[in-house]
């Protein structure tokens, strides 16, 4: 269980694998801000509440990593940990905890530019749920 | 499904199935290969579905992998029956290529070439979510996603006559404001004036060869002169515009929209409310890069009279053309031989209007435009000219780049060990970058040989090679 990432010509993906949607979306949102930046060591001083909707699962995932995605490109937070209140398929409320980016302690590893809906799927396997994201760099 | 070969330079998909016209690739017997292992051409299949499309869906020689449309990709629209896509534009709308000539020779800056090489990386915000020296309230944003260039020139940052020598004179006419989110409008504030990160550069380059002398010499190219490349587009106005308007169309995709292959390739029709909006959002994003490299040309023409203490007269800068890449245009092209006013995408391709078209400045309307096609850092880019081949075959359409081969994670494994700054050091180019990994992912190893891209547009006929220029510094975000 976790995420592995894809190897794409132009952009960089992950693949999550998880046991519950809940890890399946906590994993995903962490997956993306690993490739951000290194946050193994942030406090995660600020929390706040996030709320998405979506179509289906898929369009749920990705409409939730964008909204995250916003935190890092508008408001340079750094999230580090994330909890999922409420899941169903059209709808997600979680809480994530951010640093607010410091140039002389944070180091950048990667732009994510975007998160698209190329080849973007969440499936239910034997072993439980699988993802699959597209990021732009 | 087959890729049958037409000619040398031409390999094509025939209409089967969903797809309402074929799918054509430019390319040679030497890169097709990478083109089929790849399947890049089921991207460009899945666009010869979309309602309205005209003639063919097709890509150029630097077609690589892409969302939805394939990055390289050209696509035209009937406007009554057609769809607009912000796929088929791209994240980065209006990402373009600017270049400048200036009166100095490699000689005049050789000798100081390291620091201006220093003096430019200082100067131009570049690098992950870099911010500009220009901060700007709600209203002047708007002014400027309104009027384009013509801000920027109006503001102190380059000169009346560069607005002629900007596609679209610097302004997409229909752009209106209100159509951008809050969102959108928000990450521009800060931005403009910065180059990024990514593939986007700036490049102090040398006129190493001339093909075209009368093209050149109208161009104001000569052997040996120092040229500025600049690489960028909307930052992350663009992209929000972009994200924002697929999220809505893949919503209405749901609930009556036009189906798609690939949600990806999300699109309304182009006469309709959400196909207009989209259009008038994304003419603002399109403004907003032109006034970014309006901004950003400025700089590097400072930097030069700072560097070598001259003046604006004797450093003689002068810009040569400014292009865009990525975006959405509606254009008169010859259908079936009729005149018609279509809507054409071209998602990393550039316009190739032939020499007498009108909407190529008074300059260069002899000569045709003025096609700017940026290779790798370490190699070459290209100077070419539209023709009328291309009227005729890509409405007026030809490559932009060089296109990616290796995926970032493999030019990384590439570059384990070398030193590449060392490297391009020793063949004289000095490379100044801010990310990480920034040069292992775009190391010359990741990007196709920019000379067979270029060679393939100019063997199809559809574009004219003007000159090459080498690059001596490298800015990279």
């Amino acid at each position: 269980m976790g995420y592995e990432l894809i190897d794409h010509t132009a952009d960089i993906g992950i693949r999550v694998t998880e046991k519950s949607v809940e890890e399946l979306f906590k994993t995903a949102a962490i997956a993306m801000f690993e490739q951000i930046a290194d946050i193994s060591n942030l406090t995660g001083t600020v929390t706040k509440d996030i709320h998405v909707k979506g179509m289906d699962l898929a369009d749920l995932l990705i409409n939730w990593l964008r909204e995250l995605l916003w935190c890092w490109s508008i408001d340079s937070q750094l999230v580090s940990h994330v909890t999922i209140t409420e899941i169903t398929a059209y709808e997600v409320r979680g809480n994530i905890s951010w640093d607010p980016f410091d140039p002389e302690r944070h180091e950048i590893l990667k732009d994510i530019k975007a998160v698209t809906y190329h080849g973007a799927a969440v499936e239910q396997t034997h072993a439980g749920w699988q993802a699959t994201v597209i990021f732009d760099v | 499904m087959e890729l049958n070969q037409i000619d040398d330079f031409r390999w094509e998909v025939e209409k089967q199935g969903p797809m309402r016209v074929p799918a054509r690739i430019y390319s040679s017997a030497e890169m097709i290969g990478a083109v089929k292992k790849e399947e890049t051409f089921k991207q460009l299949v899945n666009v010869a579905q979309l309602p309205g499309i005209i003639s063919a869906a097709l890509a150029m020689p630097d077609i690589h992998w892409g969302y939805g449309f394939p990055i390289g990709g050209v696509a035209a629209f009937d406007c009554d029956e057609g769809i607009i896509s912000p796929g088929g534009v791209g994240y980065d709308i209006n990402c373009g290529v600017r270049l400048a000539a200036t009166g100095l020779t490699e000689k005049d800056v050789r000798p100081r070439l390291a620091d201006l090489a220093d003096a430019m990386f200082g100067a131009i915000p570049s690098g992950i979510g870099s911010t500009g020296s220009i901060r700007l309230t709600n209203t002047e944003l708007k002014k400027i996603l309104k009027t384009g260039s013509a801000w920027a020139v109006k503001n102190g940052f380059g000169e009346d006559t560069d607005i002629a020598h900007t596609e679209d004179a610097g302004c997409m006419a229909d752009a209106d404001p209100a159509a951008a989110s809050d969102r959108a409008l928000e990450r521009g504030k800060k931005q403009l004036g910065t180059l990024g990160s990514g593939n986007h550069f700036l490049e102090i380059g040398v006129v190493d060869a001339i093909y075209d002398a009368a093209a050149a010499q109208a161009f104001g190219l000569f052997k040996d002169t120092v040229t500025v490349l600049l690489h960028t587009g909307s930052r992350g106005l663009g992209y929000q515009i972009c994200d924002d308007f697929l999220a809505a169309m893949a919503k209405h995709l749901h609930t009556g929209g036009i189906d798609v292959p690939d949600r990806q390739l999300a699109c309304e029709k182009i006469r309709s409310s959400a196909g207009e909006r989209y259009y008038q959002a994304m003419c603002c994003a399109a403004n907003f890069a032109w006034a970014n490299r309006q901004v950003l040309m400025h700089h590097a023409q400072t930097v030069l009279m700072r560097v070598f203490d001259i003046s604006p007269r004797t450093l003689g800068m002068r810009l040569v053309y400014d292009v865009c890449h990525n975006i959405a245009k509606f254009e008169r092209h010859n259908v079936d031989g009729r005149e018609k006013t279509v809507c054409v995408h071209r998602k990393g391709a550039t316009r190739a209007f032939a020499p007498g078209h009108p909407a190529v400045c008074p300059d260069y309307r002899h000569i045709g435009q003025p096609i700017l096609i940026p290779g790798d850092m370490g190699t070459a880019s290209y100077v070419l000219a539209g023709t009328q081949k291309a009227m005729d075959e890509t409405f007026g359409s030809t490559c932009h780049g060089a296109g990616r081969v290796l995926s970032r994670t493999a030019a990384k494994k590439a570059a384990k060990g070398r030193a590449l700054n060392r490297e391009l050091a020793d063949r004289g180019i000095h490379v100044r970058w801010t990310g990480r990994s920034t040069l292992a992912e775009e190391m010359p190893d990741a990007y196709k040989d920019i000379s067979q891209v270029v060679d393939v547009v100019a063997g199809a006929g559809i574009s004219r090679k003007v000159a090459k220029l080498r690059p001596i510094a490298v800015v990279k975000g």
